[in-house]
């Protein structure tokens, strides 16, 4: 079941002539066609760390209520790909962003930030539950954005921890710290506190890169509950993981998209050399 | 080497304990009831207390707290979060020029511009002298603390919609505050204890003094002038005051250090 085990890393990614070869082969895939209008559009982004380009050229759309992958070797860009449909790197300096990314047609650049973070949702690497109790954590993103009457926080509150699939777990300790959970129950909150906003869209950014099996099995199964209501993005290290809950892959390597196509066709029937070696565990 | 350092870590220590012993002896005995409540005594009379002192040096000290605090609290959350990296290195370079000027200097300093305007000495020269030395460290322990807080949290905040100043007062603070409180009280335990720049500023009391624009008694300037007296009763008197001081500070550095301690172990669970 795991490719990459026992295997010799026989072609690095920084072969410069495989990525030559990936990107032209790519280039010959087509992008899937999708039915109805996508909920996120990206035209020609390329984006830059002060000089360090390390997006290029990315066009894709990313269908309505469902979820989509996106893998990859480490640094191959995935992570800023995602943190650029929240508007995310703009938080870090000297970041720079050419190109569009339209959300439900709409160009995010020109809405405002806070507005596109409610509808845009996102969950990071690392759990990061504020040092507050657990309803004040979940309660924390309806509370900024104007919520104010206990009862309709108490209902979103309940409502995000039972979606969260953690409602039987701590309705007995809600005013407790959260950081007495567990890691994996950490990771269920912060779903819980992103999905107390209602977002279109929820950007998973490795959502269970630091979770044991058990941990990661219940958020994958959370992730399938939700994935009706909510657009699903996630950035997975674990091609298995990619395999079992996206219905859209995309292949990155240094920056570039290689492929994107169903799941299916990605995992079975790729159409870019790297892709299948990426996949097969031959360099990553 | 083992040797070398070990003494030099005992000497260190002794020195602190013998200070200690000496005032807990010498000056915990003429403790009473009278130090805390009455006036210091004519000269002549033995007994008497020095309640105008303990009450001057809490006045002196809340003015300074409500100068310094907020000063340098705003401009370190400023500096950790707002500022550019030249800025704030640059800012940070005058801040420790300022925090090293001698306590004199800035005695003379007040004393110019409050002083010699308003003709006399007063609790207000001395709480603004005493104010502008807690800027420095007011300012870099707000800074150090919210610099110590995780990039994780600021993006967790703004992940969810919460606008930059938002997230500052909702979650990074808060996630600093244990560490900046201590901070804060550590740094007034430090001033407490000055003594040159009352000497300029607020000057001194044998009586009550009400209100702000009176020369008023303090327990490091009483420490100064009952120990250089010429009589015994003094200078007893003086190693009580030094007792009640150094037990204030002791309780206030102790105290941060539980405040800083109960904030780690809620962290450490991160």
């Amino acid at each position: 079941m795991n490719p990459i085990s026992n295997r010799q890393a026989i072609v690095k990614s920084e072969d410069p002539q495989l990525v030559q070869k990936a990107i032209a082969d790519g280039s010959k895939t087509e992008v899937p066609v999708l039915n109805g209008d996508p909920k996120l559009k990206v035209s020609s982004l390329n984006f830059y760390y002060g000089s360090n380009q390390a997006l290029y050229e990315i066009n894709l759309e990313i269908p309505a209520r469902k979820t989509t992958a996106f893998i990859g070797p480490s640094g191959c860009g995935k992570s800023t790909f995602l943190r650029t449909f929240n508007r995310m790197n703009e938080t870090l300096r000297h970041t720079r962003m050419e190109g569009e990314v339209l959300l439900d047609g709409e160009n995010i650049l020109a809405m405002e930030v806070s507005q596109l973070r409610l509808r845009v949702g996102m969950v990071f690497q690392k759990s990061n539950p504020f040092p507050k109790s657990i309803f004040d954590n979940v309660a924390y993103g309806p509370k900024v954005n104007g919520t104010t009457r206990r009862s309709d926080l108490q209902n979103v509150v309940e409502t995000s921890l039972k979606r969260a699939a953690l409602w039987d777990e701590v309705k007995d300790q809600l005013h407790q710290s959260a950081l007495e959970l567990s890691g994996g129950q950490q990771q269920r909150l912060c779903i819980a506190r992103a999905m107390a906003v209602n977002p279109e869209v929820l950007l998973l950014d490795e959502p269970c890169s630091a979770l044991d099996p058990i941990a990661t099995a219940k958020i994958e199964e959370l992730l399938f509950q939700i994935r009706d209501s909510c657009t699903l993005v996630i950035v997975t290290h674990n091609m298995q993981q990619a395999a079992r809950v996206a219905d859209f892959t995309g292949f990155f390597l240094l920056g570039k998209m290689i492929e994107y196509d169903t799941t299916k066709t990605i995992f079975e029937r790729p159409k870019v050399q790297a892709t299948e070696d990426y996949i097969t565990g031959r360099f990553g | 080497m083992l040797s070398a350092t070990g003494v030099c870590t005992l000497l260190s220590i002794v020195v602190l304990f013998f200070i200690l012993g000496f005032l807990l002896i010498q000056g915990g005995k003429f403790l009473s009831w009278n130090f805390f409540t009455k006036l210091p005594a004519p000269v002549g009379e033995t007994g008497g207390g020095m309640a105008n002192a303990i009450v001057g040096s809490g006045k002196i000290l809340l003015l300074a707290t409500c100068i310094g605090v907020p000063i340098g609290f705003l401009a370190g959350v400023y500096l950790a979060e707002y500022g550019n990296a030249a800025f704030s290195s640059a800012i940070r370079f005058v801040t420790d020029l300022l925090n090293g000027v001698p306590s004199i200097v800035m005695g003379i300093f007040v004393y110019t511009l409050i002083v010699l305007k308003t003709k006399h000495f007063s609790a207000f020269a001395g709480g603004v002298a005493l104010g502008i030395m807690m800027i420095p460290i007011a300012l870099r322990s707000t800074e150090e603390f919210l610099r110590a807080v995780p990039l994780s949290l600021r993006e967790g905040a703004m992940a969810l919609g919460a606008a930059k100043w938002k997230s500052i007062v909702t979650v990074i603070i808060p996630a600093a505050i244990s560490g900046i409180i201590s901070g804060m009280m550590l740094n007034l335990a430090r001033v407490a204890g000055e003594t040159a720049p009352l000497m300029f500023t607020a000057l001194s009391n044998q009586f009550w003094s009400p209100g702000w624009n009176q020369p008023t008694a303090s327990l490091p300037l009483m420490i100064y002038t009952y120990a250089m007296g010429p009589y015994p009763d003094w200078h007893r008197q003086a190693l009580a005051a030094g007792f009640i001081l150094l037990a204030m500070v002791f309780i206030v550095n102790i105290t941060a250090r539980f405040i800083v301690a109960s904030g780690m172990s809620q962290k450490s669970r991160l």
